[in-house]
C-alpha cells in the first residue's frame, strides 16, 4: 500500500509538469495583454509598450518559460502582474471561502443523495421512485445560476433568514460562517446531488438483485441492515468515485456560485484573472487546482480498499 | 417564535451556537455597522497604483488616499487643496507653490515640497499635461520645507488645470520615498496624506478593499465641493464590496448589506425605485460618450469620405438605446466630440451627424471611397455590455450599408491588445472597435487622447491632421474662455469634416444608495467625504 502510494504521489510529478507546460504555453499564444488592461483606455500606445517591457512580457517564451518553472521549482507561484501580491499569499487569501463552499456542499449532497438514491433503489418503480428522479432531473436540468438567484430572491430578501452574498470566515463563529454557506452550497450542489443520488440507485438497483442480499434477507437481516451494511458498502465503489470525479464539477460550479454570491474564493479569482491576463494568478490556481483534483483522485482510489477487501495496492 | 430566533436555535441544536455566539450580529458588529460605509464599486480595485495603472477604479480609490494640490469643483473650476498659495511671474514662466501648513502623511510624517516635487516628476511622465509642461520645463525644485518652484522655457497657462484636474493620472502627492518609484512599475507602499488611509492588510483583491479615516488629515474650512474644499470624513471606516455580480448587487442593496452602489445597471433600476429604503439618482452629471473608434491607417477607413459615410448613416438613438435601453432621462444625442452642458461644449460642425439618416448618400460615399466589399473587422468586447450593445448597432448598421462584416466576439483584455496592432485587418489588425470616454475627459482637449490628431502618436486608430492638432494648440494658448471656445469649435469641425471617430451619443449612468445614507453628490468620482450614515 506504502509503495503505491509512492507510487501514485511520484506518478503527479510528470502530470504537473504537463499541466505546467500546457498552461504557460496557453497563455502565452492566448490573445490578450495585460499591459493594455494596466494602462487603461486612455493611454497611448507607447505607454503600453512600455508597461509591457517593464513587466518582462516582451521576453522570449523560453526564457520566461525558464524562470517560471525555477520559481515553481522553489515553491515561488510569482506575483501578481496587476496586485503586486504573492501568487502564494492571493491563493491564501482566497483558499478559505472556497474549500468551505466545497466541503458543506459535498457534505450536505452526500447526506441527501445517498438515502434518496438507497430509497428509490430501494422502492423502485414506486412513486418515491419517481419522485427522486424527477428530483435529480430538475437539479440537473436548472443552471447554478438561476437557483441561486431564486434562493437569494426567495430565502434572503423575502425570507430574510439568510445573507445575499459574502462569507464569513470560520474564525468568526461557525454559525455565521454556516449562514454564508447555506444558499450557495444548496445552489451549488443541487446537480452533484442529482448526479450522485442517480448513481447509488443505479448501483444499488444492481447490487440489490445479488445473491447475497437475497441470502442476507433470508437469514433474516433487517431492511435497514440490508440495505446499508450489505448492499449500500457494496455499492459504495461506483459511488465514491462518482463523489471524485464530481469534485472537477464543483470547481467549475464553484466560478459561478462565488460570482452570484460575492464569495471571495478561488473561482472568482480566476475568473478576474482569466480577464484581466493575470498570467501568474492563472498559472498558479490551475496549477493548484490540478494538483487538487489528481489528490481527491488519488484519495478516492486508497478508499477503495475501505469497501472493498479484495482490492489490493 | 422569531425566524431569526428559530435559525438561532437551530444552530445551536446543531453545536454551532456556542462556538459562534448565535446568528445574531453582536451589539458591538452593529454599532460598528452603522460607523461603516459599504459601497459597490464600478470594478474591482485590481491595483493600487494610481499612477502606474490609470483605470477610473484606482482613481476613485486613491481620491481618498492621496490628496492633490489642487482639485476641481463642480464647475469645473481649478481650487487650491494642499496648496496654500501660488505665485506666477508676469511672463508666466516662472511658478512657485506653497503647502499648506500641518499637512501630514499617514505615516506621521510631514508632507514636504521634496513630496511633491517627486510627486509630480513621476506623474508628469505618465500624464499628457504632465508630458506638455516636462517638454518646456527648465527646472522643478523644493525651495524650502512648503515651498516649490516650477520653472519653465514657455508660458503654460493650463499649470493650474493639470494640477487640479480628475483625469487619471491625477497628480497625487506621495512621500518622496515612494514617489521615486519608476513610472511604468508599481509602488508597494500606500502611504498619502488623502482623509482616509488604506489597510492593505485587509486588501483582497477581486474580494473588498478597506479605507480607514485618517484622523491627522486638515480639512481646507470650505465646504466640500468634489475634489476641492473641506473633506470631512463622516464615517470611521469605508469598505468597498466587490461584486461583478448587478443582479446581486441589487439584492444586497435591497437587503441592507451594502450602503451604496456605485453603478446599478438600467435594467434594475425600477426594482431599485420601487423600494422605499433606496434612493436613485444620476451618478456622474458629466457621463459618457460611447465611441465607434475606426482605424485611419487601412482601406476604407483611411479614406476620409467613408468614416464620413459612418457618421452620415449612424443613428446615435439606435446606440443609445442600445446601451442604456428606453430611458430617456439617461441619454442624448450628440452632434459634438464634447461633453454636453459645459463651458466649452460645441455643436460646430456637427450636423452630419443630426436628423435623418442618410443611407443611400452614405452608400454612395463609400463607393467613392473605393469601398468594393472587403471584410470590415469589427472588434466587440462581450464582456461589457457598453461594448458589446454598440458593437451589435454597428453590425447591423455596416449591413445595412452593404459592408462585408467581419464580427470578432471577443473580451475586453483581448480588444485592449489587438486594437494596439498596426497590422492589416486580416493578419490580426482591426478596422472598428467600440468603447466609451468619461464625459469628465472630454470637456476640454487637455486630458482627450482620442480627439488627438498627431498619427502615429494619436490614440488606436492614429489619426493624422495638422489642423486639428493647431486648433488644439490654440485652446491650450488661450487666456480666457472665449479663446478656448473659439479653439474648441474649430476643432470639433475639423474633427467632424475629417471623421475622425463616431461619437455614438452621450449616456449618463445611475447610482442607488440606502436611504439612511446622506451627503451622496453627482460627480465624475463617488466622493465619500461629507457623506453620513444614520
Amino acid at each position: 500500500m506504502f509503495a503505491y502510494i509512492v507510487r501514485r504521489v511520484l506518478a503527479t510529478i510528470p502530470v504537473m509538469a504537463i499541466v505546467a507546460l500546457f498552461v504557460f504555453s496557453l497563455l502565452y499564444i492566448a490573445p490578450g495583454d495585460p499591459a493594455a488592461v494596466i494602462a487603461g483606455d486612455q493611454a497611448t500606445p507607447a505607454d503600453v509598450e512600455r508597461i509591457r517591457a517593464s513587466l518582462g512580457l516582451d521576453r522570449p517564451y523560453l526564457i520566461r518559460f525558464g524562470e517560471w518553472v525555477w520559481r515553481i521549482l522553489q515553491g515561488d507561484l510569482g506575483t501578481s502582474i496587476f496586485t503586486n501580491l504573492p501568487v502564494t499569499r492571493m491563493i491564501a487569501q482566497r483558499i478559505e471561502p472556497t474549500l468551505s463552499l466545497m466541503v458543506v456542499t459535498l457534505g450536505l449532497a452526500i447526506a441527501i443523495a445517498v438515502p434518496l438514491g438507497v430509497i428509490a433503489a430501494w422502492k423502485s418503480g414506486s412513486w418515491i421512485d419517481r419522485l427522486v428522479m424527477v428530483f435529480s432531473v430538475l437539479n440537473f436540468s436548472v443552471p447554478v445560476f438561476v437557483v441561486g438567484y431564486l434562493l437569494a430572491y426567495y430565502f434572503a430578501l423575502q425570507l430574510d433568514w439568510f445573507p445575499v452574498q459574502g462569507y464569513t470566515p470560520i474564525s468568526e463563529g461557525v454559525g455565521r460562517w454556516l449562514q454564508n454557506l447555506v444558499l450557495p452550497a444548496v445552489a451549488l450542489g443541487g446537480g452533484y446531488t442529482a448526479l450522485i443520488a442517480r448513481i447509488t440507485r443505479a448501483t444499488m438497483l444492481e447490487v440489490l438483485q445479488q445473491d447475497y442480499i437475497r441470502t442476507a434477507r433470508a437469514k433474516g437481516a433487517g431492511q435497514r441492515t440490508v440495505l446499508f451494511l450489505h448492499a449500500l458498502k457494496n455499492a459504495a465503489v461506483p459511488i465514491v468515485t462518482v463523489i471524485g470525479i464530481g469534485v472537477a464539477l464543483l470547481i467549475g460550479g464553484a466560478v459561478v456560485t462565488e460570482s452570484v454570491f460575492a464569495i471571495p474564493g478561488l473561482g472568482r479569482l480566476t475568473v478576474d484573472a482569466i480577464l484581466r491576463r493575470d498570467y501568474p494568478v492563472i498559472q498558479g490556481v490551475i496549477l493548484l487546482f490540478s494538483f487538487a483534483y489528481v489528490l481527491v483522485n488519488l484519495l478516492i482510489d486508497l478508499s477503495y480498499t475501505l469497501f472493498d477487501p479484495r482490492i489490493r495496492y | 417564535m422569531e425566524r431569526r430566533s428559530f435559525l438561532k436555535l437551530a444552530a445551536g441544536a446543531g453545536g454551532f451556537a456556542a462556538t459562534a455566539g448565535g446568528l445574531a450580529a453582536p451589539a458591538l458588529a452593529q454599532g460598528a455597522a452603522a460607523r461603516t460605509l459599504r459601497f459597490v464599486p464600478q470594478a474591482n480595485l485590481a491595483n493600487f497604483d494610481p499612477i502606474w495603472g490609470t483605470q477610473y477604479v484606482v482613481r476613485n480609490a486613491a481620491m481618498m488616499v492621496w490628496d492633490t494640490l489642487y482639485g476641481v469643483n463642480s464647475q469645473l473650476q481649478p481650487k487650491r487643496q494642499m496648496v496654500e498659495s501660488e505665485e506666477v511671474s508676469d511672463d508666466g514662466l516662472v511658478w512657485t507653490f506653497k503647502l499648506r501648513p500641518g499637512l501630514k502623511f499617514h505615516d506621521g510624517e510631514p508632507v514636504l515640497a521634496k513630496d511633491a516635487v517627486a510627486s509630480l516628476n513621476r506623474w508628469a511622465v505618465r500624464d499628457p499635461m504632465g508630458q506638455m509642461i516636462r517638454g518646456i520645463q527648465n527646472e522643478l525644485v523644493a525651495v524650502d520645507d512648503r515651498t516649490f518652484r516650477w520653472s519653465l522655457k514657455k508660458p503654460y497657462p493650463k499649470m493650474l488645470l493639470a494640477l487640479a484636474k480628475n483625469n487619471s493620472p491625477c497628480s497625487f502627492v506621495m512621500p518622496e520615498r515612494i514617489a521615486k518609484t519608476d513610472p511604468f512599475k508599481q509602488i508597494e507602499e500606500h502611504v498619502g496624506s488623502g482623509p482616509l488611509r488604506f489597510k492593505r492588510d485587509q486588501w483582497v483583491p477581486g474580494a473588498q478593499a478597506v479605507f480607514e479615516r485618517f484622523d491627522g488629515y486638515v480639512p481646507r474650512e470650505e465646504p466640500a465641493d468634489w475634489m476641492a474644499g473641506g473633506k470631512r470624513v463622516l464615517v470611521d471606516r469605508v469598505e468597498w464590496k466587490i461584486m461583478p455580480d448587478a443582479a446581486t448587487a441589487s439584492a444586497a442593496l435591497q437587503s441592507g448589506e451594502i450602503d451604496w452602489w456605485e453603478t446599478p445597471l438600467p435594467d434594475l433600476v425600477p426594482v431599485l425605485r420601487n423600494d422605499r429604503r433606496i434612493k436613485v439618482d444620476i451618478a456622474d452629471p458629466l457621463g459618457n460618450i460611447g465611441s465607434f473608434r475606426m482605424n485611419h491607417l487601412f482601406p476604407p477607413f483611411d479614406n476620409v469620405k467613408a468614416r464620413r459615410a459612418i457618421l452620415m448613416a449612424a443613428s446615435q438613438e439606435d446606440y443609445m438605446r442600445a446601451i442604456v435601453g428606453s430611458d430617456e432621462n439617461l441619454f442624448k444625442l450628440l452632434p459634438s466630440f464634447f461633453t454636453p452642458d459645459t463651458p466649452l461644449y460645441t455643436e460646430e460642425g456637427g450636423d452630419i451627424l443630426k436628423g435623418e439618416r442618410r443611407m443611400d448618400a452614405a452608400k454612395k460615399l463609400l463607393a467613392e471611397a473605393g469601398y468594393k466589399g472587403e471584410p470590415i473587422t469589427v472588434l466587440v468586447a462581450q464582456d461589457m455590455a457598453i461594448t458589446k450593445a454598440q458593437g451589435d448597432v454597428t453590425a447591423d448598421l455596416l449591413k445595412r450599408l452593404g459592408m462585408n462584416l467581419d464580427f470578432v466576439a471577443t473580451d475586453w483584455g483581448t480588444v485592449g491588445a489587438r486594437r494596439a496592432s498596426k497590422e492589416p485587418p486580416g493578419k490580426g489588425g482591426w478596422h472598428i472597435f467600440h468603447t466609451w470616454h468619461a464625459g469628465a475627459d472630454c470637456i476640454n482637449p487637455a486630458s482627450y487622447t482620442a480627439i488627438r490628431a498627431n498619427g502615429d502618436q494619436a490614440w488606436f486608430g492614429w489619426p493624422k491632421n495638422e489642423e486639428i492638432e493647431a486648433a488644439r494648440d490654440e485652446w491650450f494658448a488661450a487666456p480666457d474662455l472665449p479663446g478656448e471656445k473659439a479653439a474648441v469649435s474649430k476643432m470639433n469641425k475639423l474633427a467632424m469634416d475629417y471623421g475622425m471617430w463616431l461619437p455614438t451619443g452621450f449616456f449618463l449612468s445611475y447610482q442607488a444608495w440606502r436611504s439612511n445614507i446622506t451627503g451622496i453628490v453627482k460627480a465624475p468620482i463617488p466622493f465619500v467625504w461629507n457623506v453620513a450614515k444614520a
